[in-house]
């Protein structure tokens, strides 16, 4: 009799089980089903660009493309000084700016974490980080272009340092978090200088993380345009003093693309399906840099 | 012959005085800013033996080990009163460089910690340090570092590649052979098998017994048969206080205080 009452209660809480466990089950799936419903839409729109980019940008690819200058209205020419310009600036922004982001990146992490010059230092940094880069292109042409009278490759390389410096900080000094204590502890207790444990311990270890972050922050000045329209300003010849404007391919881009020609418009959609796979390269870089740690 | 034996005095009560000890430690008082982590400690570590300590987790035993290589002073908060003297030299007060002390007092820690480098480079990164040797004796040194801690055999071929490729127990047997492969003075062990399986346990058990001819081993441990199987002398530590220290034999067979008996029967609460 007892036994009888047991094993119908032991059905009655295997049934309680199943239906919480179907229950479990359904909002599981309708949880899923919004998850991959956000992906699609995310991902739509993506896909639509890469093909708009690749459908009127593939026509423009030529060798001319990296080989002539721009044209005038209606001839033919190619970016290839838009291309050498946004290099250049590119490559001194991040060379100028990434030793500084590091550097800075290490004080937050290694040296003061929670010091009144850290915390100062940290919430600086986040407002750079989120700062509109109009903004700094207006303040490195009130600093730099107005009190050298000239527009010139220099001032758009310190444009783009400023935005680059804030990504290497933050990313350097969250790489170095993540490094465990414990590394830094058995590195001290061979009785190696700080300096050494920083650069030979700490920073080799979190090397793939701190290199991802200079090649996420190339990947987004390669595509500004705001900072450069007010420092490098533009060149529709070719030119490679830095003391001079200087052409790039964000701020061509723009010109041609509001331009009613249609060999500009052509070349427009070029220089963007260019920035987009470099873009898209170093993303999967970093990536791939990150994976293989 | 036997005269001379009968003639010395009974020393039981002071165990670790004999010969000149290699670590002595007084009055140390320890504090997590403001909580007293270690109370007024009082302790010979004896030269060439292993000593272990224990006790349970919080008791402080880590926190003693951490004040010989000063390691704590990496962390603002926490500071250490008192004398620690090695070889009669206040650590604490010394005006010696840290780093040159933590070279004479090397220390493996719980969790392996292998650098991000390759085995080899994880042995010559601190022979670096302090010793600047050529390529060949820089060859023999990390060769003689690895045989001593039973790792050689197993990584003979692969000196090139990461230390992080090692299983957790090779890589702990790495973490020793480059504590010991800048000659230290002593050895400080802390919970060195607590990640680890039973035959990579074994063996570093057998590698600690080995290592005492040379070097000085203080080794924490939560694990009693460990302290059993591989010290000389044992420490029995309960949140700050060290309770009672002795011939490890002794002091598990038939324990001087009643707080050591209930934690080694297991009777504790």
């Amino acid at each position: 009799m007892s036994t009888g009452a047991q094993l119908l209660t032991a059905a009655d809480a295997q049934r309680a089980r199943a239906a919480r466990y179907a229950r479990r089950k359904r909002t599981n799936r309708i949880a899923l089903a919004l998850a991959l419903a956000a992906m699609a839409f995310g991902l739509f729109w993506l896909v639509w660009i890469l093909w708009e980019t690749l459908r009127l940008g593939l026509g423009g690819l030529s060798v001319a493309l990296f080989t002539e200058m721009t044209p005038p209205p209606n001839e033919v020419g190619g970016l290839s000084n838009a291309i050498y310009g946004s290099l250049t600036m590119v490559a001194l922004a991040t060379f100028v700016g990434t030793p500084v982001g590091i550097m800075a990146g290490i004080y937050l992490s290694e040296y003061d974490t929670r010091g009144a010059l850290a915390q100062v230092t940290r919430f600086v940094n986040d407002i750079l980080l989120s700062a509109p880069s109009i903004v700094i292109g207006l303040f490195v042409y009130a600093v730099v272009v107005a009190r050298f009278r000239s527009f010139s490759g220099y001032a758009g390389s310190v444009a783009l340092a400023l935005i680059v410096v804030p990504v290497v900080i933050r990313t350097t000094e969250n790489m170095l978090l993540l490094v465990p204590a414990g590394l830094r502890e058995a590195a001290y207790a061979l009785g190696t200088p700080k300096w050494k444990v920083i650069l030979s311990i700490t920073l080799r270890a979190a090397r793939a993380g701190v290199i991802t972050g200079v090649l996420l922050a190339v990947a987004r000045i390669a595509g500004e345009t705001a900072p450069l329209l007010f420092t490098a300003l533009n060149n529709q010849f070719w030119n490679a003093d830095l003391a001079k404007p200087m052409a790039s391919l964000p701020v061509t881009i723009f010109k041609f693309a509001m331009s009613p020609y249609e060999n500009w418009q052509q070349l427009a959609w070029a220089g963007v399906f260019l920035i987009t796979m470099a873009v898209l390269a170093l993303n999967i870089l970093a990536r791939v840099l990150t994976r293989h740690k | 012959m036997p005269s001379s034996t009968i003639a010395l005095p009974e020393r039981s009560s002071q165990p670790l005085a004999a010969p000149e000890p290699k670590i002595t430690v007084r009055n140390l008082n320890f504090y997590y800013g403001k909580f007293h982590a270690l109370k007024n400690i009082n302790l010979d570590i004896a030269r060439h033996k292993v000593t272990a300590f224990i006790g349970p987790s919080g008791c402080g035993k880590s926190t003693l080990l951490r004040t010989f290589n000063r390691m704590f002073e990496l962390y603002p908060e926490q500071r250490a009163e008192g004398q620690i003297l090695l070889d009669g030299e206040n650590l604490l007060t010394s005006k010696q460089d840290v780093a040159l002390i933590r070279a004479k007092i090397g220390m493996v820690f719980q969790k392996p910690t292998p650098f991000p480098m390759s085995i080899y480079d994880n042995i010559a990164f601190g022979v670096k340090l302090f010793e600047s040797l050529s390529a060949p004796e820089m060859d023999e040194r990390v060769e003689w570092a690895l045989r001593k801690a039973a790792l050689w055999g197993e990584v003979k071929d692969k000196l090139g590649q990461s230390g992080a490729s090692l299983s957790g127990g090779q890589q702990q047997r790495l973490c020793i052979a480059r504590g010991i492969a800048i000659k230290p003075e002593v050895l400080l062990l802390d919970e060195p098998c607590s990640a680890l399986d039973p035959i990579s346990t074994a063996k570093i058990e057998e590698l600690i017994a080995e290592l005492k001819s040379e070097y000085t081993v203080v080794i924490v441990t939560h694990n009693m048969q460990q302290a059993a199987r591989c010290s000389d002398y044992t420490a029995y530590m309960y949140l700050g206080d060290l309770i009672e220290v002795g011939e490890t034999e002794q002091l598990f067979v038939k324990p001087r205080r009643s707080e050591t008996e209930d934690y080694i029967t297991g009777r504790f609460g």
